[in-house]
Formats: structure tokens, C-alpha cells, sequence
């Protein structure tokens, strides 16, 4: 229980110490946008781990912070904090209105319901040309400043992003410590149980899959004001199941597992350059090996070492 | 004083008529059984009771609210607790966690208070895992605390289910056949620890196999079969009924 | 009118497209309450496999169609050992995630195998387009209805009329009781998923000359097929087919006076609209949920 502050403690140092003594700025880099990964597959976790639920759209509610707060910097020059917030309101909005049909049922129509969305989303993204761009990308969106201060070396943005990543993760270990957390587990293991105790099972299945959508929002429009140039392909599907594997290979069942399977993700295409096309490949087979032989992800794995070492000293 | 009332309930599963119009009152303080044969429609009455399915036609009052259509939670948030035949443990969390879970509709902080664990939460749960530790401690559940409820022994499971069950501090408690699978020496301590609750003063309605049991404790006794209430009285009265020893003997042992 | 019986017929040819997977949703679903996300997959697979026989190897149409059909569900019983029969202890949201894991191989391995490119395939008559009341009409669309008429009354008498689709039946309704009237409950989930795999192996294969065939088709006809299956009500196969159908025209009528662009589009609201007005579907016979 207290262990996971200590570990929010030592993360929290290591996002502090990395980026200064990382060679280059190259590394850095990537460790900034495993940060946004880790973000996005947090809120992700959540909805997996604690409300049972998956999403198949998520890149899609990724694209829509990004797309929204980018076009409002880029198209009409508003400040970035301010496009910012309406971007994630909006994704909010948009989650909501697909979560409340899907999860008052029983069974996963949110997991199909958020596929068609994703879908839907990167058609728009393509086809809105006016306002994204179209399949050539918006381009002129606004980086992140405070006065004349620019976050726009990777080494400054890469502290923005990790501090929010610290935030979330501080966040989450705290909600799900709380009577929120008790309800989603509930209900997680029994709907049926958990609504003869007074829970509200599609409230609480509904408020954490709009607050991971909110933080996918969130790792959108850190990706925009960094990268300043966005095109759809992004946002498409592959992402959306990328990080539906992150957080298997990372462990369902616990929040680190999304800082796990987000940084092993990340770093793989660094590893493996030849990919590519076999990025796909990997992908699923990592999913379905890791659901067969190693169904708690690695958090478990280092669980199940702990234990061994533990028992045997 | 009622505390439940019921009337005309119906309700059929596609063809099948489960409930054909019944009627059931329980009043406050009491512990009232509901009996019947296998397939008379128990466990279908708690279930619409309880809110946990919906139910065809009918009413149903809960401490003067018409709580019939009402959703399963609200009806809990309002004091209705209930148990499950087939058990419904959170398997994967602790006992602690179990007993805590039920405990919910005494705690109000949002989303957000909970994400910045405000002192008012971590006040809340305190409070929570405080008022589990005692329940746990009177069903003896203590040396379980943090055992996982899915590894147990299915008594101990029936018990966390109860000590989950009265966290929700009911006004009325519905047990569905709490003695099944339970020993002989269990069962005796769970009628003594049933007779406890009522002077407590927490009103009981059971379903219940054991006659022993039902009989030892009750104070009203309700007999449905095939979807109908046959008879209610004292237990005494109902063991001599003629109506219930056929329902539950058949015809020939009956008339012999 | 000329046009408008040309959008009918085009949105009737993709609508047995669509019926015909979400009647393999269903299938899968009756048999272990599983939403099958790879039965995109299967239809794509179909489209390959029949390129592969009919294109490459140079196999009559016919008997190709027929292989592809068989070849489908040798990769749905394949697809039960080697994913759902694994995972299933494990609970129903790890075997969802398992077939989002096999969604994903498949389509990569496709891309692997047959590249990134849309392959054509031969319609199985290759006659001109012939006219209809006005309209002109391409002569494949014939054939994806006839075969499918033709699927649907083999299915329907198999359902209806025989021991072994009641059997299956059966156990979807109620397996413990199956299991003590002495049905091979195991086989019979084997059997389901060798149907859900050869009917959407079929509509892969029924479609290929129509849309051509691409590694990458099958999201979005699992998408379709899965509203197919909800407009019915899930679990329905009747309700699947005309589910299926509806769409199909309703897209057609979409893409032909509106815009073709945000066609695709028209799937994703119509599930929406589905699940938040009639959850249990618009063609519904009163089916108990699962719980």
C-alpha cells in the first residue's frame, strides 16, 4: 500500500535525473515520448484493470486532444492553455456520449463501440481538410511557453511531461485507494454484488472511462505542442492497440503495469530497427503470448521474483 | 411497523410463469422465512426484491417508498441488503476489502476528492476499514483480514458475505438460504448469530432449506409453491398446515 | 429510379456481407458469450484464400468457393484451440483481448503474406453489367445473392430441421442442461466456431470481386457485421440477417445521395442509436439475457 508512493517517489527522481544525463538529445526525446505513452496507457489501465472494460478507440480520443487544441493554436491563435483545456472537455464530452449508452449494458459493447468511434475519428481527422489538414497534416500549431520562456528543447518539454505523468500516477494510486476505487474493483468482480451495496455501476464505469479518455486527451495535446506538425496516421487504429498491448505486456492488474508495458513498447522499435512491417505481428503475438503464459503482465513477473527470493532467503 | 411490502408480484422467464401474484409483508424486528420446494419461485422473489432482476408487474414498498422499478443500488442506499445462494465474494479482494465494499453507502466523496485523497477520504475509509475490522471480529473472520475471499473455505465465504451484507447497516436483511453448504455445528451458530441480528434490531427475511433452522428462529413463515404463496403463519401453525406438508411430501404422504 | 434500385442493389450486396458476419458473431457468442473481435479477420481471410485458389493456383470459381468456405472453418476451429479454449478460464474480458491479440497476427501475417496491396479477383460470372428496370447491375451482385440465399436456406435447414443444429441450439440455450440430456457440449462449440468460420470465410470470398481483396479489410467489416448482429439483437440469427440487410441498403441509399466519404460512418450511429434506444435490438423474439 505504502509501497506505491515510495515507487511514485523513486519514479518522480528518476524522470528528474534521466534527461540530464541522458547523451544527447536524441534519447531524450524518446524518453519524452515514452512519457506521453505511459500517460495515455495509464487512463487506459484504469478502465482495464479496475472498471473491466477496454477500449479499441482510444488513439482515437489521443487524436482528438491533439487535433482539437493544435487547430485552435494553429488556426485561430489562441493560447495554449486555454485550447488546451477545451480540447480535453470536448474529448470528455465525445467519451461520455459513447460511454453512457455502452456501459449501462452488460457484457463489452463499449470495446466495439469505441473500435467504430476510433474509425470514425480518423476518417474525420482525414477528411475534415479545412480544419485538419487532411492526410497531409495541420501544421503551425503553437508550442508550449510560459512568457517568453519555450518549452521547445526536449529537454524542457520532456520535464512538462514527465511531471504530469507523476501527477497522474499520484492521482490514480490515490483514487483507487479511495471509496471510488472499493466501487470499481466491486464491480469489476461482480456487477451484480457490487449494485446490492448501493454502487452505481454504470456511473462508476462511466466516470473512469471519461477520466481515461481525459488523460488520453491529455497525452494528444502534449504530443501536438511538442511535435507542432500532426497528420492522421498517428491516431489510427495500430495505436489503439498498441496500447491495449502495453498494458497486458505491462500487467492488468496494476497501475505500474501501464509504466512498464508504456516504456517496453517504446523502447522496442528503437531496439529493433527492421520492424516495421512486422511491428503488426509482434504486436499480437506479444498479446496473446502474454495472456497464455504470463497473464498478470510483467508487474507480475516481478511479483512472483520478489515472492521466490523472499521465500527463500 | 412494515418494513417491506410487496403485492401482486409477477414474473415469467419467456414462457415459464415464476412469480404468479404474490404477495409478502414483513414487518419490522422480525425474522420472517420464506420456504417452498425447488423451483417454487424463492430465489425469483428476492431477485425482484432485491432489484437485481426486473419484474413484470406489481409493487413493492421499501420503509414507505415505492421502490418497485427503482435500480438494485438505489434500493441498497436506501438500507436493503442482501446474500446470494450461489455466493457473489469479490474473489480477487480481501476479506478486509470484501466487508469494506459493503460499507459504501455510508461514504460521499466524488471523483476528484478521491484523486487528490482530500483528508475528508482518507477520513471516510478510515472509518470504513475501522467499522469492517468489527464486523470481522464478531463473525470471526479476523484471522482471514487479508487472505483473499476466493481461497477460502466456502463457510468462511458465506460468512464474509454476511459480514458484507450487514456493513451496509440494513434496515432489512435478505438472507437466500445462508445455511446451505454449511455444516451441522455450522448452521447452529449461524441460527444464534441470526436471533443476535434481530436484537439488534435488524429485520431479517430469509429464504431458507434447513426446517430446522427456519423453524428455530423465525417468526413468520411464508410457503410459496409453483409461483404462489400456498400459506403464511407462525411456524407452528405451518407445520401442521396440510397444504404445505403436500407441497413439500407430494399428495400420497399427505392423505397417509 | 434507375439510381435509386442501382443503391438498393449495391447496399443489398454489401448487406449479406454484413448479415453473413454477424451471424458468425453470433455463433461464437451462443457458444461461449464471446465477442469474437478477429471475425473481421476470417472474412478477410476468405477474400484471400480466395484469390490464392481461384487467381494463383488457377482453381474453377466454384470449387474455389467452396474450399474457401471449408478453408474458413478449418481457421475458426483452429482459432477455438489455439485462442478462446486457452484463455477462457481466465475470464471473458482475457479471451476479448485474446481475439483483439489474434485480430492483430492475422492481419499482420496477411500483410506478410499477400503484401499491402489490394489483390483482384475474377466475379465468378464475368459477363457485362446487365440492366435492370433502368438500372445497370454488376453481375456479381446476383451471384453474392444467390449464393447467400442459398447459404441461409442450408443454415436455416440445418437450425430448424436437424438433430445436430437443434443440438447446437441447445447448448447455447442452456449447456448444463445439454450436458446431462448427453450432448457433446464441447463438440458442439467446435462445430459453431467451424460455421461462424466458414460463413464469414464465404462472405470474404462472396465479396472479393466486389471490393477487392486487402489485408487490412476486416476492421471495418467486423464493425458492420457486429451492428448487423446488434439491429437484430445479439445472438439473433434471423435478426442478424436482416440486420445485415438494412444496413447494407441503409448505407447504399447514404453513400449514393449523401456522401461517400462519411459512409462508413453510418455503421458506428446506427450501433450507437441501437444500443442507446433498444440495447436488446430491433428484431428481437424475447430472448432471456445472459447474465
Amino acid at each position: 500500500m505504502k509501497g506505491d508512493y515510495l515507487i511514485l517517489l523513486l519514479l518522480a527522481l528518476v524522470a528528474f535525473i534521466l534527461p540530464l544525463i541522458l547523451p544527447g538529445d536524441y534519447y531524450v526525446e524518446v524518453f519524452l515520448f515514452m512519457g506521453i505513452n505511459v500517460l495515455v496507457a495509464l487512463g487506459l489501465s484504469l478502465l482495464m484493470g479496475y472498471a473491466g472494460q477496454i477500449s479499441l478507440g482510444h488513439a482515437g480520443f489521443y487524436g482528438l486532444g491533439a487535433y482539437i487544441s493544435g487547430a485552435l493554436t494553429a488556426h485561430l491563435g489562441w493560447p495554449v492553455p486555454l485550447a488546451a483545456t477545451v480540447a480535453i472537455l470536448a474529448t470528455a464530452l465525445v467519451a461520455a456520449a459513447v460511454g453512457w449508452p455502452t456501459l449501462r449494458l452488460k457484457g463489452h459493447y463499449l470495446a466495439m463501440a469505441t473500435l467504430g468511434l476510433g474509425i470514425i475519428l480518423y476518417i474525420l481527422f482525414v477528411q475534415l481538410r479545412g480544419v485538419t489538414g487532411g492526410a497531409s497534416g495541420l501544421s503551425g500549431i503553437q508550442p508550449v511557453h510560459v512568457g517568453h520562456y519555450y518549452l521547445d528543447t526536449p529537454r524542457r518539454y520532456c520535464y512538462l511531461v514527465w511531471s504530469l505523468v507523476v501527477l497522474a500516477f499520484f492521482f490514480s494510486i490515490n483514487l483507487v485507494r479511495s471509496r471510488t476505487g472499493l466501487a470499481l474493483k466491486a464491480l469489476h468482480y461482480s456487477e451484480v454484488a457490487a449494485a446490492t451495496l448501493g454502487i452505481d455501476v454504470a456511473r462508476y464505469k462511466l466516470q473512469v472511462f471519461v477520466f481515461s479518455c481525459v488523460l488520453a486527451a491529455l497525452g494528444g495535446v502534449l504530443y501536438a505542442h511538442y511535435i507542432t506538425f500532426i497528420s492522421p496516421e498517428t491516431f489510427g487504429f495500430m495505436y489503439s492497440i498498441k496500447l491495449v498491448v502495453m498494458i497486458v505486456l505491462g500487467g492488468m492488474y496494476s497501475l505500474w503495469g501501464a509504466l512498464l508495458g508504456g516504456a517496453f513498447l517504446s523502447l522496442l522499435p528503437e531496439v529493433l530497427h527492421r520492424l516495421e512491417d512486422m511491428e503488426v505481428v509482434v504486436h499480437g503475438l506479444i498479446l496473446l503470448l502474454v495472456l497464455i503464459f504470463l497473464p498478470g503482465g510483467l508487474v507480475g513477473l516481478i511479483q512472483k521474483i520478489g515472492e521466490r527470493i523472499r521465500g527463500s532467503s | 411497523m412494515v418494513v417491506l411490502e410487496a403485492s401482486d408480484v409477477r414474473k415469467s422467464f419467456g414462457g415459464v410463469k415464476a412469480l404468479k401474484g404474490v404477495d409478502v409483508t414483513v414487518q419490522e424486528g422480525t425474522i420472517t422465512a420464506l420456504i417452498g420446494p425447488n423451483g417454487s419461485g424463492k430465489t425469483t422473489l428476492f431477485n425482484l426484491l432485491s432489484g437485481v432482476l426486473p419484474m413484470d408487474r406489481g409493487q413493492i414498498t421499501f420503509l414507505g417508498h415505492e421502490i418497485g422499478h427503482w435500480p438494485a443500488h438505489k434500493r441498497a442506499a436506501l438500507g436493503m441488503a442482501r446474500t446470494f445462494q450461489n455466493l457473489q465474494i469479490f474473489q480477487e479482494m480481501t476479506v478486509l476489502e470484501n466487508i469494506m465494499a459493503g460499507g459504501f453507502r455510508h461514504t460521499t466523496s466524488g471523483f476528484l476528492a478521491g484523486g487528490f485523497s482530500l483528508p475528508r477520504v482518507r477520513g471516510e475509509m478510515k472509518s470504513l476499514r475501522e467499522k469492517a475490522m468489527v464486523l470481522a471480529s464478531d463473525l470471526d473472520l479476523t484471522p482471514y483480514l487479508h487472505k483473499h475471499a476466493g481461497e477460502l473455505p466456502f463457510g468462511i465465504q458465506r460468512k464474509v458475505e454476511i459480514a458484507r451484507a450487514l456493513a451496509l447497516e440494513p434496515r432489512l436483511l435478505l438472507l437466500d438460504e445462508p445455511a446451505a453448504g454449511l455444516t451441522t455445528k455450522e448452521t447452529l451458530a449461524l441460527g444464534r448469530f441470526i436471533h443476535g441480528l434481530k436484537e439488534k434490531g435488524i429485520t431479517v427475511f430469509l429464504v431458507e432449506h434447513d426446517m430446522d433452522l427456519v423453524m428455530g428462529i423465525s417468526d413468520w413463515v411464508i410457503v410459496l409453491n409453483f409461483g404462489q404463496k400456498i400459506y403464511e403463519g407462525t411456524p407452528l401453525a405451518v407445520k401442521r398446515e396440510r397444504a404445505v406438508i403436500k407441497a413439500y411430501l407430494g399428495e400420497r404422504r399427505a392423505k397417509g | 429510379m434507375a439510381q435509386l434500385i442501382q443503391y438498393i442493389f449495391a447496399g443489398l450486396t454489401m448487406g449479406v456481407i454484413y448479415a453473413l458476419t454477424g451471424v458468425g458473431f453470433n455463433l461464437i457468442y451462443n457458444a461461449t458469450g464471446v465477442i469474437n473481435f478477429a471475425q473481421g479477420e476470417f472474412v478477410m481471410l476468405g477474400a484471400m484464400f480466395l484469390y490464392t485458389l481461384q487467381e494463383v493456383l488457377q482453381w474453377p470459381p466454384l470449387l474455389s468457393l467452396l474450399l474457401v468456405f471449408l478453408l474458413g472453418g478449418v481457421v475458426g476451429v483452429v482459432f477455438e484451440y489455439t485462442v478462446v479454449k486457452p484463455l477462457v478460464r481466465l475470464g471473458v474480458i482475457t479471451v476479448i483481448i485474446g481475439t483483439i491479440g489474434a485480430s492483430v497476427v492475422l492481419k499482420g501475417g496477411a500483410m506478410l503474406v499477400w503484401g499491402k496491396n489490394a489483390l483482384a479477383v475474377e466475379p465468378l460470372i464475368s459477363e457485362k453489367p446487365m440492366a435492370f428496370l433502368g438500372a445497370s447491375l454488376n453481375t456479381q451482385v446476383l451471384v453474392v445473392l444467390a449464393v447467400t440465399a442459398l447459404a441461409v436456406a442450408v443454415f436455416w435447414y440445418f437450425f430448424g430441421f436437424t438433430i445436430l443444429g437443434k443440438a447446437i441450439q441447445a447448448c447455447s440455450v442452456n449447456p448444463l442442461a445439454a450436458r446431462l440430456t448427453g450432448i457433446p457440449v464441447e463438440r458442439m462449440i467446435t462445430l459453431s466456431f467451424f460455421l461462424s468460420g466458414a460463413f464469414s470465410a464465404l462472405a470474404g470470398g462472396l465479396i472479393a470481386p466486389i471490393t477487392l481483396a486487402e489485408y487490412d479489410m476486416g476492421t471495418m467489416l467486423a464493425l458492420k457485421g457486429f451492428c448487423a448482429a446488434i439491429i437484430g439483437g445479439l445472438g439473433n440469427n434471423p435478426g442478424a440477417m436482416i440486420g445485415g440487410l438494412l444496413l447494407g441498403v441503409m448505407e447504399g441509399l447514404s453513400a449514393g445521395y449523401l456522401s461517400s466519404g462519411y459512409k462508413d460512418a453510418l455503421a458506428f450511429l446506427v450501433l450507437i442509436l441501437v444500443l442507446f434506444w433498444r440495447p436488446e435490438g430491433l428484431i428481437t423474439r424475447g430472448k432471456g439475457e445472459r447474465v
